[in-house]
């Protein structure tokens, strides 16, 4: 296609995500530099009968001439990146040479926002990722195996969990775990204590959050893997029963191979997801026991006072983040296309 | 079926536990919470026994039906979620429109040319895909509240739209590769601009892509819940965030009920899509996957 058409089919769809995905990231970006005026304080006295007190009040006119002025704020370099609610460096130095062991170290680091917060949607990507795979292709297989009439049903009900709106669907869940839903009785009586509560342990949480995360997450590993059993070679199968292969041998051998690079692709696209964890959080009322990085720029947002700064620098290191987890697949994609042409 | 094939029965009665468990893991908690939606909230969390949802003794006691549409009056009337349905119909009305007007374009062009600069425009978007969308919300609000945008449904449109676009574009570009070249080019051999042999040859074909990416694009704007929330007002809220706002409000004055029916509000029209449109989920999902 020659330039010029070119140029106005993509137009309408540049203007729209230059306008709206690449100024924000610049202005996050540039934000996260700056950090809000600080109020112009006057101080008068007042001199009455019995003494003078001093007295400080707010200038809200020299203020607001000042925000007009530089709207953007202070400059003030990185130091918001570097403060007690992000990197937190002079916490964690003194930290360091406080402590006797890296155990303790890190688990003071841990207390910290920002680490607290990585430090989850960390641990929730690194293991909810691999046990969706496990659980999707298990499904696959099985349903593969299934009678032909039931696969329709049986696929139906297994889009369910992905397709509903993830705040919903926590919900559900988070409803059936409550004390006095069905799932939280019943650990009540198999855990044989009256008091257990989901919602008041953090590691009984961190597991809720992550059983959510896989039961959302394999219907999609499933489908994809169910495409990928359909194009299995029947022949190399067959070929591999005649050499005396036995069933598990066939899967490990034929099976697996011919599905490996949906693998690299479930898994790529699960790390994204998993790194944006956020909705689950908001609906099982979590925030105490687990965050995620998503989850501190929505509270910060969120709040009656908007800190602006501290989102914008929360959201490049997010997008930092989001980068390195990436940089496979655009080198990937890259070696695909100089292939191609 | 040759008996080498044949399953051993162990391994038979392990398929049909595991796949009935599978069920019951997926569909349970959507049939529970249906089920319970039509209880009082003495059932649906009952510290005596929990059959009591099943049963709806608390419910008889205090309607003197075992089933009740309490929950569906206070949430759709009495706290207004009908404004935020209508909200959503709106708001997923324009998004799916508009992104696919502009989305079918681009990725038109995106599949025709073989420029070094068709490629690294997908690999721009790839690159937006894969950004959480909150990260964006920062860079939104002092603009908005500047320009006075901020809470208006069109603005939540707008901004849906651009953060679908990578996606629609990654999408419909892959189906657009899947319909030859000779089509349009002989229209142009013809005499037709890029532009007629578009409008005349391609869009005829294409609309059972167009469709996969429409269903995909009408489930990222429905269930959106990180913009919507930040940058809507109160009034203009779609269904999410006003499920996420009965949370903070209705738990505490003993309506839970009313989320518990906004939910199941909120979650069948999705299964009616999923219903008729299973096929094309199914190789959406697939689309990107089997070829990449």
């Amino acid at each position: 296609m020659k330039h010029k058409p070119f140029f106005w089919f993509v137009l309408p769809s540049s203007i729209a995500m230059l306008l709206f995905i690449f100024l924000p990231i610049v202005s996050v970006v540039v934000q996260s530099l700056f950090v809000e005026h600080e109020q112009v304080i006057i101080e008068s006295e007042n001199c009455g009968p019995f003494g003078c007190t001093k007295a400080t009040s707010v200038d809200q006119e020299a203020t607001a001439a000042l925000r007009a002025e530089r709207p953007l704020g202070q400059f003030a370099g990185l130091k918001t990146y570097l403060d007690r609610g992000h990197l937190a460096t002079s916490e964690v130095a003194a930290l360091w040479r406080s402590t006797d062991s890296v155990g303790e170290f890190m688990g003071r680091m841990f207390n910290l926002p920002l680490y607290k917060a990585l430090f989850f949607t960390l641990t929730y990507t690194a293991i909810v990722t691999p046990l969706t795979i496990i659980l999707g292709f298990m499904i696959a297989v099985a349903v593969n195996a299934a009678a032909k009439i039931i696969k329709g049903p049986l696929i139906f009900f297994s889009l369910l969990p992905m397709i509903v709106t993830p705040l919903v669907g926590s919900l559900i869940l988070f409803w059936m775990v409550d004390a006095r839903g069905i799932l939280g009785a019943s650990l009540q009586v198999l855990a044989n204590d009256p008091s257990l509560s989901v919602k008041a342990s953090t590691p009984l949480m961190w597991i809720m959050l992550m059983v959510y995360g896989v039961w959302h997450a394999a219907p999609f590993a499933f489908i994809v893997y169910y495409a990928g059993l359909q194009t299995v070679n029947t022949d190399t199968l067959e070929a591999a029963m005649i050499d005396g292969a036995t069933r598990w041998e066939r899967i490990k051998y034929v099976v697996i191979p011919h599905l490996l690079p949906l693998t690299t692709f479930i898994a790529l696209i699960q790390l994204m997801d998993n790194f944006r964890v956020f909705e689950p959080i908001v609906s099982f009322a979590a925030s105490a026991h687990a965050t995620s990085l998503s989850w501190a720029i929505y509270n910060d947002l969120g709040g009656e006072t908007r800190q602006l700064s501290s989102a914008a620098a929360t959201s490049v290191l997010t997008i930092i983040g989001v980068a390195i987890l990436l940089s496979p697949v655009i080198v990937r994609t890259y070696r695909d296309f100089t292939r191609k042409v | 079926m040759s008996i080498a094939q044949q399953k051993p029965v162990s391994l038979k009665v392990f398929t049909v536990v595991f796949l009935t468990a599978w069920m019951l893991i997926a569909a349970f908690p959507f049939l529970w919470t249906l089920w319970g939606s039509f209880k009082v909230e003495g059932d649906f969390f009952s510290k005596a026994d929990w059959a009591n949802a099943l049963f709806g003794n608390m419910t008889t006691i205090e309607t003197g039906d075992s089933f009740t549409g309490q929950g569906y009056s206070g949430a759709w009337i009495q706290e207004e979620f009908w404004r935020s349905a209508v909200n959503t119909v709106l708001v997923c009305l324009f998004v799916v429109t508009i992104s696919l007007t502009f989305g079918t374009l681009g990725a038109y062009a995106l599949s025709r040319s073989t420029y070094r600069y068709a490629f690294w425009f997908l690999i721009v978007a790839l690159i937006f895909r894969a950004m959480p969308p909150i990260t964006l919300v920062s860079g939104y609000l002092p603009v908005f509240f500047d320009y006075n945008l901020w809470g208006h449904l069109p603005t939540a449109i707008i901004v849906l739209v651009a953060i679908n676009q990578p996606f629609t574009l990654w999408m419909l570009h892959s189906f657009f590769n899947n319909i030859p070249k000779d089509l349009d080019e002989s229209a142009m051999v013809d005499g037709c601009t890029r532009f007629q042999a578009f409008r005349h040859v391609i869009v005829p074909v294409m609309w059972p892509g167009v469709i996969t990416t429409a269903l995909f694009s009408f489930l990222l704007a429905y269930n959106d819940f990180a913009v919507t929330t930040l940058i809507l007002s109160k009034e203009n809220q779609t269904m999410v965030p006003k499920i996420a706002s009965f949370l903070g409000t209705t738990q505490t004055k003993g309506n839970v009920m009313f989320a518990v029916a906004a939910v199941v509000s909120i979650t069948a029209p999705l299964f009616v899509m999923v219903m008729f449109f299973q096929r094309q989920i199914v190789s959406g999902l697939t689309a990107g996957a089997v070829k990449g």
